[in-house]
């Protein structure tokens, strides 16, 4: 095969030509993929050869290595491994070779292809020798080479974990790195790369952050390179600060004053993507002391990992006014642009956070500049003044802020109406919406909304609905968060006498001309939602009225045809939002016994709709209409049946929708829903549930996130089914058993002990809901051969000590379930378990009293099975 | 090696509406989840806290009982039995309905007056509304209709019924309330304190458990305004002797809830759960909106209509202890509409109506109309018939009632005066 020529047509503007060239590369992989890849490995190193069929060829290499999906990642990487060890050494000799190319496609494209075969080989403990040909480069003359070897350690640090390569290699990589960006070298190009490697091998130097000396040095070079005449360089170094910032934030301490030197200057003179990295240090710092604080609670004791250094508040009053000026440095059309982001949105977002960090502390480092500001006559001055003011709303005491924000109230509406700046409005709307998103609610006496000024606030949120796109979506957004103040409240919310108004004005405003182009229609949705959520009984004749107007949007959305691809996008989109709306009125109302009732005069009509969504999109059903279902389903009770001949169809489409998994997980939710709403009217559906869910558990490409509802979800049918369920008994108990096998010796991160305690407590729900649901079944007796197994996966959860409440809960309730359900025919078994006397004894004595309530459960059914 | 992005979300919530609802939704299921194990388990936290409660509960009774004796002769049996939790835990559907309307005591109505009205009893307005157990207990409290179902689950400042009192939640506290929800201002009105904190009230007077209601609620905090660990107001109802002012009182004072006729207590009874003579109601237009019974369709029809229970041998019964028998069916008509024993029917009362002997019901005019409403778990009680029956005929009038309690006023004045007589 002629490689070269393929890989020319491969790039032909011919469309035959291209897929023929493609079709037959195809098939060499697949045939012969050692003389494939070799092929590959010498067009890219032939010095001789045209560019663009160069830079192809590593690119094809590079994804013959990897891939983004996780199953396909896996088996390349197995073929990698398998292929004959002389044509991969020849392929890596290639490589490196390649590597010192002068042609830069060549080289830069090579850097990758290594980096992705030493991410398959290092933590294989092959290819060792890698690292040291890399090293030995860096001491080439030619500048081009030690570029490209430094970009190569760049990407590899981004490929392999830090605990596969060795301390001394290590050291090694960080002393070629930190050289090359040292201001000894000459090469801006060379310097440039060593300061993106160093960003990508800082997760490696944690015994040199140690060091003092060493750290010292690394410390000096960054903080040099941000100094450097090449913006580029500044640019990278001041990305090192910020990956540090996060990184090794205990080590900071000496290097923190002359770092805020270095970013105030870079904030306040140099070019933009410089400035934005010198504020992110900052943002990056506050998201450290804020994780911190929360985490202990501001008191530092024996067992905290990180103490907080308080640099934030420290730094306080020379970062506040640095942050303060950049307010003033807004772009015109900042907000009618949804991908903005520039000086005065990063200091904005900074000082939310600093204020966020520090509480109090900011409160009168702001308000001067706001009480100076706010009544300039330029437009900026007004809008960073607003936007000062919103961003220290969440922080500060509530004791400190609302007697600011009753001074400010009335001030704050008048802008809203009458500033001519359309900026001005947008902010003020943002900030009325901090007003009332971080200071109403119970936990706070000093009313900020009266009587007196609910009228003027509702009246001027819905006449900003009719402004500008923008801000009519931030006035949706104000309401959303006054509507969530009341939430909850057993006296009577003040916007009760607004409550048709509002809802009208919402309905007004998704029926703009102009609503598509922006997120106001979504705002305005989810507004209306949040009303609704919200609303008390006193308004729940009007949001029955809302039904039908909502149904017959939904309607509409159906009957428009022969709509373009980008056209259908939007209509999918609106039918979501409207399903999402359907979803919290009806849970709304079937929340309420009156109001369920009255509103089950829509259910046909409502499911009606629903299947018509799912059946207008021809591949996948829609998460919100399935959402809605759930719902529907759970106030309709067993009527639910009649839609479930024609439903069922979408709901097994639901379940096998791998790819968009949380569509599979909402099914496998409203699969339980259905079953507590038809109990044993399920049965006709079980089989091809029961199949579908059995499949899903054994497959390698469901996200593993859904896993855990499944088998929750073998519970709710098992409890709604009774003894029916001795159909899958023997299937589902395999599956369950082999998941409880895997699920009790674990070792891992947080994350993982965090994935393992929700898939026990599926496994245990499973289990509660099959005992419960035998119960006093003849068939009983079947249970028990499962018994000692369950014993065994409880004990031995038990002894692993990391199970959370939630499972200890559920846990317990599992041996009392057992116990109930099995009686004397499993008492001597329960006897012998550890779980029968230590853990039903640790979980009496819980602090959490859903656990201690299980475990008196527990207590009551053992003792019963073993008198009998 | 490109630049990394550091945008951050701007002027945006931290949280799409989007996720709030699929986290609200999974809290929704998560929560019906439990209440279906909890179904399951009848693992209802009071019925743990009641079988704590109560030790002197009488042997266990065998398991079939519950499911074959009828419940005419369940209606007054001792409470304590029917907190086994192994029987109550073998309850699904209409039998959970049945256990817990069991639990309540239920009013006959007043078809005549009881004597020494104004020395034995107490009256108050009814509040209009759902009747319902209110049973905190282990840092929550949970409200139950007479059919079983949950109408809240919230927290609230009764003893033991919210998760932020230390100490007092121990597992032994915990209250049950016989209340009835007032839709309209979102109230419980506690009409009887059935257990405060632990200590059970069952076998004490009238007397004695509206004066500790009175003392131990308002102390507890749960009359307040409602709050973040206290979702829903308490209230007492204001409860009078029932001489002449204080019948008065109740039948005509300012009360904040819509009432639904006057309850009397005779003051020395004790909490009996089912249908007890020794708590009355009572109502007219002026006390009540729904004073003659309507129909499904909320219309008073031109017939008053009754529900009875067939039994073995064709006979039309109450639901009362010894039941009361109003006719026998024919049978032809069970033969066609494929009847059976324990099946209730509804009845219209024809223009024969209702004729008695010796105060006793001797014939009733019976028109069969079908069977009833399936989510109904008892036959109408004899009182609740007559008391129906009077109302379309010759209605017991507040004035009969003064009346009754002034005449007896006079008798008490003057004892001599009838030794005399007799």
């Amino acid at each position: 095969m002629e490689v070269t020529q393929v890989l020319f047509n491969a790039q032909s503007i011919d469309g035959t030509v291209r897929k023929n060239a493609e079709e037959s590369l195809k098939q060499f992989q697949e045939q012969n993929l050692p003389g494939f890849l070799l092929s590959l490995s010498g067009e890219l190193a032939n010095e001789e050869k045209p560019i663009e069929t160069r830079k192809l060829a590593g690119l094809i290499l590079k994804n013959a290595l990897d891939a983004k999906e996780q199953h396909r990642k896996f088996e390349l990487v197995q073929r990698w491994l398998s292929l004959d060890a002389t044509a991969k050494s020849q392929i890596k000799a290639c490589l490196l070779q390649t590597l010192s190319s002068p042609v830069f496609d060549a080289h830069s494209t090579t850097s990758q292809v290594i980096a992705k075969v030493a991410g398959i080989e290092l933590p294989q403990k092959q290819w060792p020798e890698l690292i040291g040909s890399l090293l030995s480069n860096v001491h080439q003359i030619p500048a081009y080479a030690k570029q490209a070897t430094l970009e190569t350690l760049g990407y590899l640090c981004e490929e392999v974990s830090p605990d596969v390569i060795d301390q001394d290699q290590v050291n090694k990589i960080l002393t070629a790195v930190v050289q090359g960006m040292s201001t000894s070298e000459g090469n801006i190009d060379v310097r440039l790369a060593a300061t993106r490697a160093l960003y990508n091998a800082l997760g490696f130097a944690q015994a040199n952050f140690s060091n003092d000396m060493e750290r010292d040095y690394i410390m000096r070079v960054v903080c040099e390179a941000t100094l450097s005449p090449e913006v580029r360089i500044r640019q990278a170094a001041f990305e090192c600060l910020v990956s540090i910032s996060s990184t090794y934030y205990e080590k900071l301490t000496p290097y923190i004053q002359d770092i805020f030197n270095i970013t105030s200057k870079a904030v306040r003179e140099d070019e933009e993507p410089v400035a934005l990295q010198a504020i992110e240090f900052w943002s990056s710092i506050c998201d450290e002391e804020i994780d911190i604080l929360e985490e202990y609670g501001g008191e530092f004791t024996g067992d905290s990992d990180v103490p907080c250094f308080y640099f934030i508040k420290k730094a306080l009053p020379a970062l506040v006014p640095m942050l303060l000026e950049t307010l003033l440095k807004q772009e015109e059309d900042q907000d009618q642009d949804e991908g903005a982001w520039n000086i005065a949105m990063a200091g904005g977002t900074c000082l939310g956070l600093v204020a966020q960090t520090v509480g109090d502390d900011i409160v009168p480092l702001v308000v001067p500049f706001v009480e100076e500001n706010i009544t300039k006559p330029d437009w900026r001055q007004r809008e960073a003044a607003t936007y000062a003011f919103g961003s220290i709303l969440d922080g500060p005491s509530p004791e400190n802020l609302i007697p600011l924000v009753n001074v400010a109230l009335t001030f704050m509406l008048s802008a809203l109406t009458k500033d001519p700046n359309s900026h001005v409005k947008d902010t003020t709307a943002w900030a009325l919406g901090r007003i009332f998103e971080f200071l109403l609610g119970s936990a706070v006496d000093l009313p900020i909304i009266t009587q007196a000024n609910c009228q003027q606030i509702v009246t001027v949120l819905l006449q900003s609905m009719k402004d500008t796109p923008n801000v009519a979506e931030k006035a949706c957004g104000a309401l959303y968060f006054l509507a969530q103040g009341y939430e909850g409240e057993g006296e009577p919310s003040p916007l009760t006498p607004f409550f048709q108004e509002i809802v009208q004005s919402l309905l007004t405003v998704t029926h703009r001309e102009d609503v598509g182009d922006s997120r106001l229609r979504t705002a305005a949705y989810e507004t209306l939602n949040e009303v609704v959520r919200c609303s008390t009984v006193e308004t729940a004749p009007l949001v029955l009225q809302l039904v039908a107007v909502i149904m017959m949007e939904l309607h509409n959305t159906l009957e428009s045809q022969k709509l373009s691809s980008e056209e259908r996008e939007k209509q999918s989109e609106l039918q979501g939002l409207l399903c999402g709306c359907l979803q919290v009125i009806i849970q709304k109302l079937g929340s309420s016994e009156t109001t369920k009732y009255a509103f089950m005069q829509y259910a046909d009509q409502i499911m009606g709709l629903f299947l018509r969504v799912f059946a207008c999109r021809s591949a996948t059903v829609h998460e919100e209409a399935m959402l809605a279902i759930g719902a529907l389903a759970y106030a309709t009770g067993a009527d639910f049946a009649k839609y479930m001949p024609e439903f069922y169809r979408y709901l097994e489409m639901g379940l096998q929708n791998f790819e968009e998994y949380q569509v599979c997980a909402v099914t496998v939710g409203v699969v339980g829903d259905i079953s507590r709403a038809l109990e044993e009217k399920i049965v006709p559906y079980c089989d091809g549930i029961m199949t579908q869910l059995l499949k899903n558990l054994s497959s390698n490409q469901l996200h593993r996130s859904v896993k855990p509802p499944i088998f929750s979800c073998f519970g709710d049918i098992a409890l709604a089914v009774g003894e029916y369920f001795e159909k899958y008994l023997m299937w589902a108990m395999s599956a369950l058993q082999s998941a409880a096998d895997l699920s009790t010796h674990i070792a891992g991160d947080d994350e993982l002990v965090e994935y393992t305690n929700s898939l026990r407590n599926g496994i245990l729900e499973a289990y509660s809901g099959i005992f419960q649901g035998f119960k006093n079944s003849p068939k009983t007796q079947l249970l028990i051969p499962y018994a000692p197994h369950i014993l065994q996966f409880l004990d031995g959860i038990y002894m692993e000590k990391d199970m959370d409440d939630m499972v200890m809960k559920t846990a317990i309730g599992v041996l009392g379930d057992l116990a109930d359900t099995l009686g004397n025919h499993a008492s001597s078994m329960i006897q012998q378990s550890v779980s029968s006397k230590d853990f039903l004894n640790e979980c009496l004595s819980s602090e959490d009293l859903l656990v201690k309530e299980s475990a008196q459960w527990a207590k009551l059914a053992i003792s019963r099975a073993i008198s009998v | 090696m490109a630049p990394h992005d550091i945008r951050r979300p701007f002027k945006r919530a931290a949280i799409s509406d989007q996720q709030k609802r699929r986290e609200l939704s999974l809290l929704r299921q998560a929560q019906n989840r439990r209440d279906a194990q909890q179904q399951a388990r009848c693992l209802a936290s009071s019925i743990l806290s009641l079988q704590s409660a109560a030790p002197e509960s009488q042997p266990e009774q065998s398991d079939t009982e519950i499911e074959t004796v009828p419940e005419s002769e369940q209606e007054s049996e001792a409470f304590s039995k029917d907190l086994d939790v192994r029987q109550a835990s073998k309850l699904r559907g209409p039998e959970v309905r049945k256990w817990f309307a069991r639990q309540l005591m239920l009013p006959e109505w007043m078809i005549d007056v009881p004597d020494r009205l104004a020395q034995d009893w107490y009256v108050f307005a009814r509040p209009a509304g759902k009747r319902c157990f209110v049973v905190s207990s282990n840092g929550t409290t949970v409200s139950r209709q007479r059919n079983g179902s949950i109408l809240h689950h919230f927290p609230s400042a009764l003893p033991a019924g919210a998760k932020i009192r230390d100490g007092s939640g121990s597992a032994q506290s915990y209250c049950i309330l016989d209340c009835i929800f007032h839709e309209l201002d979102q109230t419980y009105y506690v009409i009887d304190m059935v257990c405060w904190n632990g200590y059970s009230l069952y076998d004490c007077t009238a007397e004695f458990r509206f004066y500790w209601l009175n003392s131990k609620l308002e102390e507890s905090g749960a009359c307040n305004a409602p709050s973040h660990y206290h979702k829903f107001r308490f209230s007492a109802v204001p409860v009078y002797n029932c001489d002449s002012s204080g019948l008065y009182s109740a039948y005509t004072g300012v009360v904040p809830y819509a009432k639904d006729g006057l309850l009397f207590y005779n003051k020395h009874a004790l909490y009996q759960t089912g249908n007890t003579p020794l708590a009355l109601v009572w109502k007219d237009e002026n006390c009540s909106q729904y004073v003659i019974d309507t129909d499904g369709k909320g219309e008073i029809p031109s017939q008053q209509q009754v529900v009875l229970e067939l039994q073995d041998d064709r006979k039309l019964v109450t639901s009362d202890d010894p039941p009361v028998l109003f006719g026998c069916l024919d049978g032809d008509i069970i033969e066609k509409s494929g009847l059976h024993t324990g099946n209730l029917l509804r009845f219209a009362i024809g223009d024969g109506g209702l004729s008695f002997a010796d105060g006793k019901l001797e014939k009733a005019d019976l028109i069969y109309l079908g069977k009833s409403n399936r989510a109904r778990a008892f036959a109408d009680s004899y009182s609740k018939v007559l008391f129906q029956f009077m109302v379309r005929h010759s209605p017991l009038k507040i004035d009969d009632l003064l009346a009754s309690i002034n005449s007896a006023n006079d008798q008490e004045k003057t004892p001599s005066d009838i030794e005399m007589v007799g």
